[in-house]
């Protein structure tokens, strides 16, 4: 049985090339699906992953109750001050609170290949920002001084908007801004952000108030016991919540409409895919229907040669989904663009093509084989020897 | 159209394979009756709510900023425009943070003037809603959605404007009316709006008093839009609220084109759609002719010229596109209803469809160009010799 079926199968592989027009067409149907597949969801996953690796288990941002996102958010200096001497955040040499009060707003940056203007968030940054983001690290220049009207801008951000580079100066507000340096901070989401002193930012919004505090907490362990501290005071009304929690509500409906979108465009077009397939593996059961009957006639059993049929869709659609995720891969892997996030901001993320992915593409890929192969490689069981034969 | 039984019947020489054909052209069109819809309304932003006769001052720093009230004096006085409204930026929602409504406080007698094109409300519910300070006007498409009746309290959530009396961010408005599109293409667009009265909302705000958000322009003239709109900003140049202000158009385009550059995604998909549809319904017909070389041989031994050949190996692969073409672009036309409910607020009335078959007779000529060619080339002496 194994050995009809090997040689069978290494038959009608061998025999493929005389078949060139429609084996390829297999292969170049499936690619494609696979390649807008993949690439739609490298999309989805890259900004996720710039999302997800936004924000640590044990770091807090508080916001005024009801706000949903920094931007709408509103605190007083006095509700720092409460929320700075609640239980459970570190403390540092001096014992004082990790916390960085900030304060965002979006400013119009033209982007680099539209030229359109482009909402960049300028987010003010307590003094205390390298102990409350210990990943931020600066890439180029120096940071920036308080008081003075310097910003550091992002790594991704430098990249997508124009004018960002150290040295260069910003005009915001009746005011020029310098930028003293490049920031990165593993790929989250700030790298697409523009930080500098709360206080500057603060009197050139004319703005008294905070949009929100990021805290980090003595252990991933204490945030029911800070968060309980300010729920339960009655001056003040806060949402309190741990920081990838925040940031993947603010992505979740972003990320599940490239989902959506992606997969339904995907499903669509291996439909039509699969349509191709059939057609291609009913040719070649008809182009071999001579052989098969000799195969038949000679002793073979109906098995190994629906299996072989099985076998060689199977190859030619693996072959085009190989050649489709290479092909997403060659082009928009590493690819950086930027989007509007939640909350009217722009998010700079990496396209990233997963394994993962490539292998989701490739079992897509094997399914359409398998559809398109099925009908032709029973078609080929049930082929009349005797008129088989005769029909040359 | 006399040959049309003939095309006809070598069509369906082989059905399973004409079948599947079709299906995977009809699929490949149904995309691109969709995708290609969605890609027009990113690029032209719907006409009603953004003529050629509308502008928009924002914040030039900022979207988030706002403008002081005072501005609308001074853009009133612009030679050239006709009316200036203001507006705010609510963030409401209602009950739960997914149920967005897009609330915005509006001052009724110039929002109306501006905007008289776009809302049909009756006589009686508007009346109602000038005197009645609390009250709102809501979209007839958002009632039904949440079963809400004229005469009921309408909480809303606003996630950033506190209110004076008690700090509370949930306000409560009188529903006094409802709205539709005047323009039955627009009611899209406005499905989840909700109108209300700027007074009452700068008075029981507890700050940013006396700002709003944008104002919107109406000029008397649009070929002078330009001219206006820079008379405008350099009203407020150097000063800490310095202005923008551009058609209404181009900043929905600018906006749209902030999400990312969905148009090349689209055609991007696309082109890889039709690529391999090229392929794929080229080799069908290559097959279909090579098989049907000896018929071809014989009708040109009845008499048939090599033009005519030529034109019936095209005719057919016309046939085959087109009709494909048209149960594919049909059927897209029921599924753009379920994706306009995904993209509230982009008008995707405009359909890609008749552009469609446009592209069916293209993608025709291509495939059916080099079978034809090789029938009409076709000599009969060899052709009949051949066995298949």
């Amino acid at each position: 049985m194994f050995k009809q079926l090997f040689a069978v199968s290494r038959m009608s592989l061998q025999t493929l090339p005389q078949r060139l027009g429609a084996s390829s067409v297999i292969v170049i149907g499936i690619a494609g699906v696979v390649a807008v597949l993949v690439s739609v969801l490298a999309m989805a996953a890259g900004f996720r992953h710039t999302v997800a690796e936004s924000g640590r288990r044990d770091r807090v941002i508080v916001l005024r109750g009801g706000s949903d996102a920094e931007l709408n958010s509103n605190l007083t200096r006095s509700d720092i001050d409460t929320i700075s001497n609640a239980p459970g955040l570190a403390k540092d040499a001096d014992g004082k609170a990790v916390l960085s009060s900030e304060l965002i707003t979006v400013v119009n940056i033209p982007k680099i290949d539209t030229g359109l203007d482009a909402n960049v968030t300028l987010r003010g940054v307590g003094l205390q920002l390298q102990k409350v983001r210990p990943e931020l690290t600066i890439v180029d220049g120096r940071m920036f001084r308080p008081a003075v009207r310097e910003l550091i801008a992002g790594a991704g951000a430098a990249r997508q908007f124009r004018g960002l580079r150290t040295g260069s100066v910003l005009h915001l507000r009746n005011a020029d801004w310098k930028v003293t340096g490049l920031f990165k901070t593993n790929g989250d989401i700030h790298e697409s952000e523009l930080l500098a002193d709360v206080d500057t930012v603060g009197s050139t919004l004319e703005r008294t108030g905070y949009s929100s505090a990021v805290g980090l907490l003595a252990g991933p362990g204490d945030f029911d016991k800070f968060k309980d501290a300010l729920t339960t005071d009655p001056q003040l009304k806060v949402d309190v919540e741990r920081e990838p929690e925040y940031y993947a509500a603010q992505s979740k409906q972003l990320t599940q409409l490239i989902d959506v979108v992606g997969n339904t465009v995907a499903v669509i077009m291996a439909i039509g895919a699969m349509f191709g397939a059939l057609n291609s593996m009913y040719a070649a059961v008809d182009a071999r229907s001579l052989e098969i009957a000799t195969l038949r006639a000679i002793g073979f059993s109906a098995l190994p040669v629906v299996l072989s049929v099985m076998i060689e869709a199977l190859a030619l659609s693996l072959l085009g989904g190989l050649i489709g995720a290479a092909l997403a891969w060659w082009f928009f892997n590493g690819h950086v663009v930027s989007t509007l996030g939640g909350a009217f901001a722009q998010v700079v993320f990496q396209v990233t093509v997963t394994s993962a992915l490539i292998v989701t593409g490739l079992v897509w890929a094997c399914a359409i084989g398998l559809l398109g192969g099925l009908f032709p490689a029973l078609r080929s069981a049930r082929l009349p020897v005797a008129e088989a034969l005769r029909a040359t | 159209m006399k040959y049309l039984p003939l095309l006809w019947a070598t069509l369906w020489r082989k059905k399973t394979r004409t079948i599947f054909t079709l299906l995977s052209i009809a699929v490949a069109f149904l995309l691109y009756g969709v995708l290609g819809t969605v890609d027009y309304a990113f690029e032209h932003p719907s006409a009603g709510a953004t003529g050629a006769d509308k502008l928009i001052t924002t914040n030039k720093f900022s979207i988030t900023l706002l403008l002081p009230f005072s501005y609308t004096q001074q853009i009133r006085s612009v030679p050239g425009v006709a009316v200036v409204t203001w507006i705010t930026w609510f963030g409401a929602y209602y009950q739960e943070s997914k149920n967005f409504v897009f609330a915005l406080p509006i001052d009724t007698d110039t929002y109306f003037d501006l905007h008289k094109d776009e809302f049909a409300v009756n006589d009686a519910q508007m009346s109602a809603f000038r005197n009645t300070r609390s009250g709102v006007l809501v979209n007839s498409a958002l009632m039904r959605k949440f079963g809400w009746h004229v005469g009921q309290k309408l909480p809303l959530h606003s996630t950033i404007w506190p209110q004076k009396s008690d700090g509370s961010l949930d306000w409560t408005f009188d529903i006094v009316g409802t709205f539709d599109a005047r323009d039955p293409t627009q009611q899209s667009q406005q499905s989840s709006s909700v109108l209300f009265h700027y007074e009452l909302f700068d008075e029981g705000r507890t700050f940013g008093k006396g700002q709003v958000g944008w104002f919107e322009e109406r000029v008397v003239d649009p070929s002078r839009s330009a001219q206006i709109a820079d008379k405008i900003d350099a009203l407020f140049a150097n000063s800490p609220n310095e202005t923008k202000t551009q058609p209404a158009k181009d900043f929905a385009i600018a906006f749209l084109k902030q999400i990312g550059d969905i148009g090349f995604v689209l055609r991007a998909i696309l082109g890889a759609v039709f690529f391999t549809l090229l392929f794929l319904t080229g080799n069908t017909m290559m097959q279909s002719v090579r098989e049907r070389v000896p018929e071809l041989a014989i009708l040109k031994t009845l008499g048939f010229s090599d033009a005519k050949v030529l034109g019936l190996v095209i005719g057919e692969s016309l046939l085959l596109c087109v009709l494909a073409a048209v149960v594919g672009l049909a059927s897209s036309y029921a599924l753009v209803p379920l994706v306009q409910r995904g993209l509230q607020g982009v008008d995707l009335t405009h359909g890609a469809q008749p552009s469609g078959i446009a592209v069916a007779v293209l993608l025709a000529l291509l495939v059916g160009a080099p079978p034809a060619l090789r029938a009409m080339r076709l000599n009969v002496v060899d052709a009949l010799m051949e066995k298949r």
